[in-house]
């Protein structure tokens, strides 16, 4: 699969649910629509929630891939204002 | 005339403590109100009750401290705002549901136009006891639907689109039951752990996974004197015709094999499980052929 054009990075493992989500929202309001962002994330709840809840906003969801330390990296494209 | 608190206790009005006095029992269906019927009820309340109202367990709303002289016109003038009697006693009570997928994003079935067809079709029938029916919009089960002599539960069946695919990992991750695994080209199902709980489906970004709405009943459940859990006793139904016609069944297996006075969960454990199923799948499948 084609990598992404990365804009932004932001990481949601140092936080737990729901803030996870909101600290992620966050994140994605400060992006322009259209641009790329990384998001770190934890194993568990997280995973199972934050991609759902994203595109439950709208969002686009592009990708998520495992790390391999129990944290996943969330590539999403902003979707709106 | 002598009183008759059983009339009075069919129509909803719950004997107080206070002598004379009636907590009024009002209809409701899956837990929803208009604000007009609030307003009705806040008046009804102010001139005839003591200005205030007992919300219940199962989504209702109780009037306290009516009078029994005002009874009648009490029920007339909530009748005029849109406002009806409850029921209490031997039959069906009223029907509850989560807001389900009109409003909530888990939400795999539209569970209030269901509660009002149930509650359309069966809601005051007489039976051995008390029959309770709840609609859970899927298995977050917010509406716990075991607790119900009938629950019934929104879920999806599942096929993957793998055109749409784009492996990005994302559902194998939302199943909370380890049901899909991933490899380099495919996803693959385990349908034997599939809760149907819609949550791949809900999760793709791309649309690769197609959920056809379905009904997961459960049946003899009670949360009173005697505390039992539902049991699922048939695969989950595709359509709501199959759903009513489980109903139906269900309903028709109470009247003819209980005890009076015993409830529906004591009626299907004397009569067996095994029993109790293959009467729901012969009624079902005669209710389909007639
Ligand atoms: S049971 Fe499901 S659909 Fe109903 S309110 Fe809870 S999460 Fe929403
Ligand atoms: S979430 Fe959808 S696109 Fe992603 S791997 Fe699963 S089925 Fe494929
Ligand atoms: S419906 Fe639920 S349990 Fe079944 S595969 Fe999808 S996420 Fe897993």
């Amino acid at each position: 699969m084609a990598d992404f054009q990365i804009d932004a990075e932001a990481d949601i493992t140092d936080v737990v649910c729901p803030v996870t989500f909101v600290k992620a929202k966050v994140a994605l309001e400060e992006l322009e629509d259209g641009q790329i962002i990384s998001i770190r994330i934890n194993d568990g709840e997280p995973v199972q929630n934050v991609p759902r809840s994203l595109k439950e906003e709208g969002h686009q969801i592009l990708k998520l891939s495992a790390n391999g330390d129990e944290t996943y990296n969330l590539i999403v494209r902003k979707v709106g204002e | 005339m002598a009183v008759d608190y059983k009339a009075l206790k069919d129509g909803g009005f719950m004997r107080q403590t206070q002598k004379n006095h009636f907590s009024l029992r009002l209809k409701a269906i899956g837990g929803n109100f208009t604000a007009e019927q609030l307003s009705t009820i806040a008046e009804i309340s102010k001139t005839f009750g003591c200005g205030q109202v007992h919300l219940t367990s199962r989504q209702g709303i109780e009037i306290p401290f009516i009078k029994l002289d005002d009874v009648d016109k009490v029920k007339a003038e909530l009748e005029a705002g849109g406002v009806y009697t409850g029921v209490c006693g031997p039959r069906v009570r009223t029907v509850t549901a989560c807001q389900g997928a009109e409003i909530c994003p888990s939400g795999c079935i539209d569970t209030y136009p269901l509660a009002l067809e149930i509650s359309d079709r069966y809601f005051g029938r007489e039976l051995p006891h008390k029959f309770k029916f709840g609609v859970t919009g899927c298995m977050n089960n917010c509406l716990k639907a075991e607790e119900n002599d009938l629950g019934i539960k929104g879920g999806y069946t599942i096929e993957w689109i793998k055109e749409a695919c784009t492996l990005c990992g994302v559902c194998a991750k939302a199943c909370r039951e380890g049901a899909i695994a991933q490899t380099e080209s495919e996803i693959l199902l385990d349908e034997t752990k599939c809760s149907n709980c819609g949550r791949c489906v809900k999760s793709c970004p791309f649309d690769a996974w197609r959920g056809e709405p379905g009904y997961i009943l459960s049946f003899g459940g009670t949360f009173g004197n005697l505390i039992a859990k539902g049991e699922p006793v048939l695969p989950i139904l595709r359509d709501k015709d199959a759903l009513f016609r489980a109903a139906d069944a269900a309903l028709a297996f109470f009247d003819k094999y209980a005890k009076p006075g015993e409830r529906f969960r004591v009626t299907i454990e004397r009569a067996g499980w095994e029993a109790f199923r293959q009467t729901l799948e012969t009624e079902m499948e005669a209710a389909y052929n007639g």
